[in-house]
């Protein structure tokens, strides 16, 4: 039997030594694509090192495919986004894989997906996940790089802001009144009510509300603990709801106020007009925290020409009108605006933000970070 | 007291177990629905919530059938959403694939072990265990290495997650069948057969199985329902199946979603209702008829005289 | 079962022909000869489960002991000993027993008022059906359903302050709390208590009932030496089943409680999906390396009482 049990873990450390040690050899949609002029779609580092866009599109007809993950279609309008690509590009199947993955998830898929054609082509990251995982980034500047302000991309075009906005508390206006500020959050009428999107040790997203709670409460870029302060007190009055909302629990009222990026909540009024819910948005005045999200493209993507193209169109006038239109402020606004492409009536619709909206730098956030990791769940019992 | 027995023996046997036979099924039978009763209505009071939402008037007073409606009309939901119908196919593949495995690989062991190599009944049972100590995030980014590999070889196909499936279903499926077996003096059985000249093939299957029939049909419920109910492992290797489906097409409309998660497991429950008329033994007739699952050799004198 | 031991030698002389000679080591190594025969007929489940279950698990244990760049270190390991960490086993566990124990008793309950229905019958076959699907029933949808129920705005929680003036939320949120998380892995325990508990209940003869009636027993004394002795390993069987599957669940729990990670599979998840702090893939590896271990010394205390029980009520 010990002989056995022996012959048993050799056999599986044998095993375990082979598969992990070597990797399959990868597929060879990758390399045997679109090349032009000497140069694959792989390693262009823009379109015109292809021969220009229709060299590009050329291309990634032939690939004929495009992965993209972690995109919900009620999120910065991402549903309209890909229906407009599929439209314009109707020989690319989009694949939409994974819509509530968070960004490190993204990564995590294309580590695991590694070869494989189904693995994400390009990414929508949170800018510390960006930050973290430049090594897996294929550079490539989009035709309107220049754009785009210096301090919203990498030089080199590995990772560019895409979209943006500002958090805000969205809220039901028929079952709770309307917050002037972020402490109004404390009062009696909002008990059992209030809903943060996520752990802020987690997700962006309610790190941004943590953020933005602590702006509003004395805080700064480099100083969150307010915010967690804020938050304990929220739970101790009873107002604090630990439930993830969702489209779902905001339809059936199950979180009536949630603390998310302004386009989602704007998403959700959209979403649910003509019910008896009247979803409104707020961004706090004189707390205004920005946070823009980074578009990269695999360096092992499985269809690089279509990722490619992907990226093309969404920093083309209608990508970014697209994301306009879901109550994102995209990264070229102001270019737009300049040249008079900008879609007027949604950037009218956008919520109004009153104060200097604060965008942290990478040393402030991981600051916040080390600050939540030890208080987060120690203050919130 | 030995009056009492001098009593009892008086009268007839039968005679005096039917009066006590039948006031204890009475007994049972008040007991059973009571039981039944009340855990029933608190298993269907989520479900009940579900279908509550589901029914809301946009108008926020009164109920409308609309989501429903819109369900019903499979056709435009199939045109609308070509990802349901892809991880409905995804899904039935993976049940057919994963129960097969599970049926082939499991059963015959776990009887094989249980006859032949006894000392391996406590490590099978660790390694059974062991799938469901794992949470499902960690055992995707483990996996990985070893699903690159599958995917050279067999394709990144959904149908392949059939492997990682039947992993996870090993602890249900293995304590049903163990419980099974507990029941059924398996050595005995097979002692006998063998004496009788069957080969060990046919112990498992013509001796064992029969006997075992009640806990291969949990250990099968168990592996579909799983499969058809599984969600995380599939969607972190970017695979599609019924539940992904689903959760994709719930992030267009949230009444939608909730809506097809009641009517999956509407669906699943019904495939359980008619796998569980397999379950059901034909009545034998002759001296053996009467409690349908007592132990019985299927191999029977009449065809022992043909070999 | 008992007679395992006395009958393997039997089976296994009458495989291997008797003309071989006696000496002790013939014998030992024609015992080894059979045991390798038999070992073949595990083969293709071993080599499932090694590539698909053995080997992951050993990445587990070998990345819990590494860190970001490959390196061997224990941090990951000591970092388990964080009082955070520390908490969080102990109300995993303290869940996934309770529930376990629960789950076990009503389902055990349920699983018997089934067994004593006609066979065929459509109690039988509705409830082992609804149980079959219940069980694997969980995630954001059962949170979402629960929520709908017991929540603020749930139909029950409204109902109960309606006709009976009682507040379940006058001391604070429950659902989303520990207590929460009880009734709700309760709801998927019971269902599954009863599809693997109900093969054991079927194989209790009627004639051991009628026999121990016949012998001037009472019900209570058909329970304590009869069925229960027959029943108590697959039901100490099951509860174990039961405590794994609370051990690991969380995508319910991730819905219900989405702050502050209280239970050791959110806290891997936190470790492995987070995108505010990054870099902590292997600290989730130690972490379910901790599960492993815990559920490894449950599963040893199953064994030990499991031998124990069958010796005392033999």
């Amino acid at each position: 039997m010990r002989l056995f049990s022996l012959a048993a873990v050799a056999l599986a450390g044998a095993g375990l030594a082979a598969v992990s040690a070597c990797s399959p050899p990868t597929s060879s949609t990758a390399s045997s694509s679109s090349s032009s002029g000497g140069v694959s779609a792989a390693s262009a580092t823009s379109a015109q090192a292809l021969g220009g866009m229709d060299a590009l599109v050329a291309a990634a007809n032939k690939e004929g495919a495009l992965n993209v993950i972690a995109l919900p279609p009620d999120w910065a309008n991402y549903g309209a986004v890909i229906d407009a690509f599929k439209q314009k590009y109707p020989q690319i199947k989009v694949t939409s894989a994974q819509p509530d993955a968070s960004s490190k998830d993204e990564i995590n898929a294309a580590n695991t997906l590694n070869g494989q054609p189904t693995a994400p082509d390009v990414f929508d990251l949170g800018q510390a996940v960006a930050n973290s995982s430049t090594a897996m980034f294929a550079p490539y500047q989009v035709a309107t790089f220049g754009d785009v302000p210096p301090n919203l991309k990498d030089p080199n075009g590995l990772w560019v802001n895409d979209y943006g906005g500002y958090m805000s508390i969205g809220y039901n206006s028929k079952v709770v009144p309307a917050p002037a500020t972020v402490a109004d959050l404390l009062k009696p009428e909002y008990k059992g009510k209030v809903a943060l999107n996520g752990d802020p040790t987690q997700a962006g997203a309610a790190f941004g509300g943590v953020m933005m709670a602590s702006l509003a409460n004395g805080g700064s870029a480099d100083d969150i603990s307010p915010g967690v302060e804020f938050f304990k007190k929220l739970k101790a009055a009873g107002n604090f709801l630990p439930v993830d909302p969702t489209p779902a629990t905001i339809k059936a009222g199950q979180t009536p106020v949630v603390i998310d990026w302004d386009y989602l909540n704007v998403g959700q009024a959209k979403a649910l007009q003509g019910t008896n819910i009247d979803w409104k948005a707020v961004v706090p005045q004189n707390a205004v925290y920005g946070g823009y999200y980074a578009q990269a493209i695999n360096k092992q993507a499985p269809h690089p020409a279509a990722a490619r193209l992907w990226e093309e169109f969404l920093y083309s006038d209608q990508g970014q009108n697209l994301w306009l239109a879901g109550g994102a402020r995209p990264v070229r606004a102001d270019a737009m605006t300049k040249a008079g492409t900008v879609d007027k009536t949604s950037l009218q619709a956008l919520p109004p933000a009153t104060g200097t909206p604060v965008l942290l730098t990478q040393a402030q956030s991981d600051k916040a970070a080390a600050f939540l990791k030890d208080n987060w769940a120690k203050s919130l019992g | 007291m030995a009056e009492l027995t001098a009593l009892r023996s008086q009268v007839p046997p039968a005679q005096r177990r039917a009066p006590l036979a039948r006031r204890r099924r009475r007994r049972q039978a008040l007991q059973r629905w009571v039981v039944v009763t009340v855990l029933g209505i608190f298993f269907l009071l989520p479900l009940y919530a579900m279908v509550e939402f589901t029914t809301r008037a946009p108008s926020g007073s009164g109920r409308t059938l609309d989501v429903w409606r819109t369900l019903a009309d499979v056709r435009s939901l199939a045109d609308q959403y070509p990802d349901l119908l892809d991880g409905l196919v995804a899904s039935a593949e993976l049940v057919l694939l994963t129960v097969a495995l599970m049926l082939v690989l499991l059963v015959p062991t776990m009887i094989w072990v249980r006859l032949r190599l006894p000392w391996l009944r406590r490590p099978m049972e660790f390694v059974c265990l062991l799938p469901l100590t794992v949470p499902a995030i960690v055992l995707v980014v483990v996996l990985a290495p070893v699903y690159a590999w599958v995917a050279y070889f067999l394709g990144p196909a959904s149908w392949t997650l059939c492997f990682a499936y039947a992993i996870l279903v090993l602890p249900f499926a293995y304590r049903a069948l163990d419980a099974g077996l507990q029941a059924v003096d398996v050595r005995t059985l097979s002692e006998a057969a063998r004496s009788l000249g069957a080969g060990w093939g046919t112990v498992i299957t013509r001796v064992v199985l029969p006997n075992i029939r009640s806990a291969v049909l949990s250990a099968s419920f168990l592996s579909v329902a799983l499969v058809l109910g599984e969600f995380t492992v599939a969607n972190l290797l970017s695979r599609t199946n019924v539940q992904v489906a689903i959760n994709l097409l719930g992030k267009r409309d949230p009444s939608i979603s909730v809506a097809v998660s009641l009517a999956a497991l509407l669906i699943a429950f019904a495939l359980l209702l008619v796998l569980s008329l397999a379950g059901i033994r034909r009545r034998r007739r002759g001296p053996r008829a009467g409690r349908t699952d007592e132990p019985v050799l299927a191999v029977t004198p009449v065809s022992l005289e043909e070999t | 079962m008992t007679s395992d031991a006395a009958s393997a030698p039997a089976l296994r002389d009458r495989a291997v022909p008797a003309a071989v000679g006696t000496s002790s080591g013939g014998r030992r190594g024609r015992r080894l000869a059979g045991t390798a025969a038999s070992l073949l007929g595990v083969v293709p489940f071993g080599l499932l489960v090694t590539f698909f279950l053995v080997i992951p698990t050993l990445v587990v244990v070998i990345g819990s002991f590494l860190d970001a760049g490959n390196r061997f270190t224990f941090a990951n390991v000591r970092g388990l000993t964080e009082d955070v960490v520390v908490q969080a086993y102990a109300r995993s566990v303290w869940i996934s027993a309770v529930t376990a124990v629960l789950g076990a008793a009503f389902g055990a309950l349920l699983a018997h008022a089934v067994s004593t229905a006609a066979p065929g019958g459509v109690l039988r076959r509705v409830v082992t059906a609804a149980c079959g699907v219940l069980a694997q029933f969980g995630g954001v949808t059962l949170a979402f359903a629960f929520l709908a129920t017991f929540g603020f705005t749930g139909f029950v929680t409204v109902w109960l302050q309606h006709t009976f003036g009682v507040d379940p939320y006058g001391a604070g949120g429950w659902l989303t709390d520990t207590p929460g998380l009880l009734l709700v892995y309760t709801y998927f325990q019971i269902p599954l208590m009863v599809v693997v508990f109900l093969p054991a209940l079927d194989g209790l003869r009627p004639q051991w009932r009628e026999a121990t009636e016949s012998l001037g027993g009472s019900t209570w004394a058909y329970w304590r030496h009869v069925a229960g002795p027959v029943l108590l390993p697959s039901f100490l069987g099951s509860m174990l089943l039961l405590f794994a599957n609370a051990f690991s669940a969380y995508a319910t729990a991730k819905a219900l409680i989405s702050q502050g990670s209280p239970i050791v599979p959110l806290k891997i998840d936190a470790a492995i999906s987070g995108e505010v702090i990054t870099g902590q893939d292997n600290i989730g590896k130690a972490m379910a390396l901790g599960m492993v271990v815990v559920v490894a010394i449950v599963l040893w205390l199953y064994a030990r009482l499991q031998r124990r029980t069958s010796a005392w009520l033999s």
